[in-house]
């Protein structure tokens, strides 16, 4: 006998086994059949530790063979931890939709998302939209969006303006939230409510990201009790200095490992690596 | 008196207010977080919150943009 994995999944097949005779037997009819990451014929015979990947064109995964699928990408554990999470993105604009699109990708269980906004023109220079959602309110052309990548992760898709009088109904299960605003005022109305209800709960906010000034002064910091600032701090939107999809998409992805971060029990304000986890 | 601001020393006269401090720093209260000794104060209270010598603030200043 001899091990190999099937879609990620361990197998245990006869030794001298072909691609073919394991397809019939687990996937039949799957026409992509890819070996150790290359494109493999039906007669090529696998060897011990081979990592056979069959697909069947049209087909979603189900939801065990998807998860195996998102463990195999993740270090052992960090899986486990994210698949359990809730996570509360405030805004799906240039911040937000980038986000959900990276936790989404992450594996993240729960996304809870707000916005009135409808998807316009304008947004598609970094909003995560398409053309084919113009007119669509965002939350609900985002959970499209986010379907398409993995059907299994749960969208709860809230249409209203957040107010003092409704973040703590909208957001009161979540484990940590993000600020993905675009006005200042609306941040810290956000940022003040959310942190006097649930004083506990991580918030991950932006500010300071317009234009195209240097990468590197887009920094993580932990402001207080329990806030982390994404962004530079101070470049403020404005005329002259709009929103640019690789600068706002550099805070983004900030927020999203801040995120990834808090649910490992890591600080995301860190500077160095740790070194490795093991667990 | 003296605060600490964002992890800097900062002098303000005796009975200042979060409103006063802000003013002081030429921030718009609209666009801040007040945190002091690591509770938030609410915006509709920085005219009444008095300081107190030793107060630890963060005052998180947002800019526009997302």
């Amino acid at each position: 006998m001899m091990k190999i994995t099937v879609n990620e999944r361990n197998y245990e097949a006869a030794a001298g086994s072909t691609v073919g005779s394991i397809r019939d037997r687990i996937k039949p009819g799957a026409e992509v059949l890819v070996v150790n990451g290359f494109p493999a014929d039906e007669d090529q015979t696998l060897v011990d530790g081979d990592h056979l990947v069959l697909i069947r064109r049209g087909e979603t995964p189900d939801a065990e063979e998807l998860d195996s699928l998102l463990t195999a990408r993740h270090t052992p554990g960090v899986h486990a931890r994210v698949k359990r999470s809730s996570i509360g993105i405030a805004g799906v604009g240039g911040l937000g939709s980038s986000v959900a699109v990276a936790l989404a990708r992450t594996g993240v269980g729960r996304l809870v998302i707000a916005d009135f906004d409808l998807v316009e023109p304008t947004n598609l220079n970094r909003q995560q939209y398409y053309l084919d959602q113009l007119g669509l309110p965002k939350v609900y052309a985002l959970r499209d969006t986010l379907a398409r990548i993995n059907p299994h992760l749960h969208v709860t898709a809230c249409h209203l303006r957040l107010t003092p009088g409704n973040v703590a109904e909208i957001f009161g299960a979540i484990d940590i939230l993000v600020e993905a605003f675009d006005r200042a005022d609306q941040k810290a109305m956000l940022v003040e409510t959310f942190a006097t209800y649930f004083p506990d709960k991580p918030i991950v906010a932006g500010s300071g990201m317009a234009g195209h000034a240097p990468s590197n002064s887009i920094r993580t910091s932990r402001r207080g009790r329990n806030i982390f600032l994404c962004g530079d701090g101070c470049t403020e939107a404005a005329p002259g200095i709009g929103l640019m999809a690789p600068r706002v998409g550099i805070a983004a992805h900030h927020q999203a490992n801040a995120v990834l971060r808090l649910l490992l029990d890591e600080d995301p304000a860190a500077n160095f690596h740790e070194g490795i986890d093991t667990l | 008196m003296k605060v600490i601001v964002n992890g800097v020393a900062t002098i303000t006269s005796a009975n200042s207010t979060v409103q006063d401090l802000l003013l002081q720093l030429r921030l718009d209260s609209q666009q801040v977080v007040v945190e002091r000794n690591r509770d938030i104060i609410p915006r509709q209270d920085f005219a009444v919150a008095r300081l107190a010598s030793g107060d630890v603030l963060e005052i998180v200043h947002f800019v526009g943009g997302g």
